[in-house]
């Protein structure tokens, strides 16, 4: 049994197990153990103050917490849709095109090519409500008034919005086109012939056809903006009166500005069921589409 | 049901011409069939037709009316694709009332008119399923059903056998031609496949380099080939086809190959030609006979020559031996073992030799 234990395809595998444990297991296991305990960064005896559930019973009590959280599920549904409307209408676009069509996409993806942090900044600056480029803009055309862009209570989540669109749409346009060109050209000529107009095709043969990457650039998504937090941070950092608290600017707040890493943690396992929830959505529905097109 | 009638019909794509000015009758009910080696033109001829493909130049009529500006959707026509070109997404059922979906038909019309195209294919065992559980076969039919649904003027059929193994394409070939039968529509059919060709159509249209080579009736094209183009597209096995010079000795006219074989011009083809045409003369592998196992023909040339290779069929024998330096091919329906290396006289029956001129290709 122990010859076995130890023997050629276990010595093999070891690294990449010790590597997984060092990176993933053991943090995942000692955060999860933090949950639980008072621990507060600034006085790491409190490590060994087991509390139990009183930190998810706060939690459960904390609305700003379920406000942000709520935030969050709002911020990925308005920006998961204009991105995925936004994205796809490029990549059709795009996929019209014969001539320069590589220079075109290559040119879609400048906004990926920046940090989110100078996005922010840049957004920053545009919406700034007085030397900004958008009041400026506004006011040449005789808007007289400064708009609060990153101050007013309902703007500055807007704001936060367009900026987030405007860095990962063309992660959408990216994987919609690769879809688009994926397609296989015969069954839209046979629903050319069979008396279909060009809506018609795109309704009826080119968008289930393109379902799958859709749902699969939604989950990568879902992902990504969930987890939203350095452009919140430069752009409001959460204010105006935490009007744009997200989950993750309201864990890192506590967990590293109050030092309640405890807490933090906890937050932390709860919003990670929301990320799971939507993973797991979109999974279901990308295999569904899948099936649907008689893949496997 | 309706004409089709191409006027000089041209296909550029830049510099290169696909299809060069084609003219085409094809009335009510006709079977024609494209055929031609690939990149000839012909299924570029054909999606001109549907309204895939734009034109350059000349114009297509269907019916009475010029289609070319004409979405496929307003053409009235069904086709059917090499790769079935089913919608995944969609059961039978739903494929084959697609068009009619579209067509705003109402639902009893649409369920008659599919229920009719799933007896006429034999499809009934399979309306749930979608295409991807059923077979290469059950696709095909399926394209057909979707094609028939409509009840369009005219049919057209790109390659549609090319992807069935062989036993199923022979199967769907007498089904094609049944189902023309009893639904007396147009159809146009596209083929690479010169037997498909044969026993299809009414009238074959042979294509080359985006040009026609010659338009008929299959027995037409096999027994009066108008090139040595179509002469050795046209037959299986191929003709066979041998270089020669006329050449002039004590007054009668020789054929003679470069490697100094000569042959005695048939009297009906002498007066066409002139000491030092370069020819092509060709024969069928059937008009060689070996006089082992055959009856020597009236009319006829003879040579001892090695077999190079025998290969038998069951119905047939195909022989393959040497007049000079070109091997030929020669086919005998007894079957009788013939060893490689035997010495067999063979002899040519001239009256079924076919001469070209050695330019040009024309028969002569």
């Amino acid at each position: 049994m122990s010859r076995k234990f130890f023997s050629g395809p276990f010595i093999l595998i070891l690294p990449s197990i010790l590597a997984i444990g060092f990176v993933i297991i053991i943090p995942l296991i000692f955060s999860f153990y933090t949950s639980f305990t008072s621990y507060k960064l600034t006085r790491p005896d409190s490590l060994f103050n087991f509390v139990g559930l009183r930190n998810y019973e706060r939690l459960i009590d904390n609305t700003k917490f379920w406000y942000a959280f709520g935030r969050t599920i709002l911020f990925l549904a308005v920006v998961l849709n204009l991105e995925l409307l936004f994205g796809l209408g490029i990549a059709l676009l795009i996929n019209k095109i014969t001539w320069g069509q590589r220079t075109l996409r290559t040119i879609m993806m400048f906004p990926m090519m920046f940090s989110p942090i100078l996005v922010g900044f840049q957004w920053k600056y545009i919406f700034n409500d007085n030397i900004g480029l958008l009041n400026n803009f506004l006011y040449l055309f005789g808007y007289e008034s400064a708009i609060p862009w990153l101050i007013d209570k309902y703007l500055a989540m807007g704001s936060i919005m367009v900026a987030e669109i405007w860095a990962n749409t063309s992660i959408f346009a990216i994987l919609l086109l690769a879809g688009l060109l994926g397609i296989p050209r015969d069954p839209i000529e046979a629903a050319r012939v069979d008396g279909c107009n060009s809506w018609q095709v795109f309704k009826n043969i080119t968008l289930p056809f393109l379902m799958p990457f859709i749902f699969i650039a939604l989950t990568i998504r879902s992902l990504d903006v969930g987890r939203a937090y350095d452009i919140v941070h430069i752009m409001t950092g959460g204010g105006p009166a935490m009007r744009t608290e997200l989950i993750w600017t309201m864990i890192a707040r506590i967990g590293y500005k109050d030092a309640n890493m405890g807490f933090a943690n906890a937050m932390s396992y709860v919003s990670i069921i929301l990320s799971i929830a939507f993973t797991y959505y979109f999974f279901t529905k990308l295999v569904a589409a899948r099936r649907d097109l008689g893949q496997q | 049901m309706a004409e089709v009638k191409l006027k000089n019909i041209t296909k550029k794509y830049g510099d290169v011409t696909a299809v060069q000015n084609m003219s085409l009758d094809i009335p009510h009910n006709e079977f024609l069939v494209l055929v031609g080696p690939s990149g000839c033109g012909k299924s570029t001829t054909l999606r001109m037709i549907a309204g895939l493909e734009e034109i350059s130049g000349g114009e297509i009529y269907i019916g009475d009316q010029v289609v070319n500006e004409k979405d496929p959707k307003d053409r009235n026509i069904s086709m059917v694709f090499q790769n079935y070109a089913l919608y995944p997404h969609m059961t039978v059922e739903e494929n084959l009332g697609f068009s009619l979906k579209i067509a705003k038909e109402d639902k009893e019309e649409i369920e008659t008119r599919v229920k009719e195209a799933v007896q006429i294919l034999g499809l009934e065992e399979l309306r749930k399923r979608k295409p991807s559980q059923l077979s290469g076969g059950q696709r095909q039919r399926v394209a057909m059903g979707r094609a028939i649904v409509r009840r369009p003027d005219a049919f057209l059929f790109d390659e549609p056998l090319s992807n069935l193994d062989a036993k199923l394409r022979t199967q769907m070939r007498t089904e094609i031609k049944k189902l023309h039968q009893k639904l007396k529509t147009t159809v146009i059919y596209v083929t690479h496949d010169q037997v498909e060709a044969m026993t299809l159509a009414d009238r074959i249209v042979i294509m080359k380099d985006g040009v026609i080579e010659q338009i008929g009736t299959p027995l037409e094209l096999f027994e009066k080939p108008a090139t040595k183009f179509v002469a050795t597209f046209i037959g299986s096995p191929s003709m066979n086809m041998i270089e020669a010079k006329i050449t002039n000795i004590s007054g009668e006219l020789y054929m003679e190959t470069n490697d100094g074989i000569s042959v005695l011009i048939p009297k009906h083809k002498k007066n066409s030609l002139a000491e030092g045409q370069k020819i092509f003369f060709g024969f069928r592998a059937e008009d060689i006979v070996p006089l082992k196992f055959g009856q020597k023909p009236k009319n006829s040339w003879s040579m001892t020559s090695k077999v190079n290779l025998a290969e038998p069929l069951g119905t047939e024998t195909l022989i393959f031996t040497n007049l000079g330096n070109t091997e030929v091919v020669s086919r005998m329906f007894t079957p009788e073992l013939v060893n490689s290396n035997d010495d067999l006289e063979f002899a040519l029956n001239l009256d079924r030799t076919y001469l070209f001129d050695g330019d040009t290709g024309l028969a002569i």
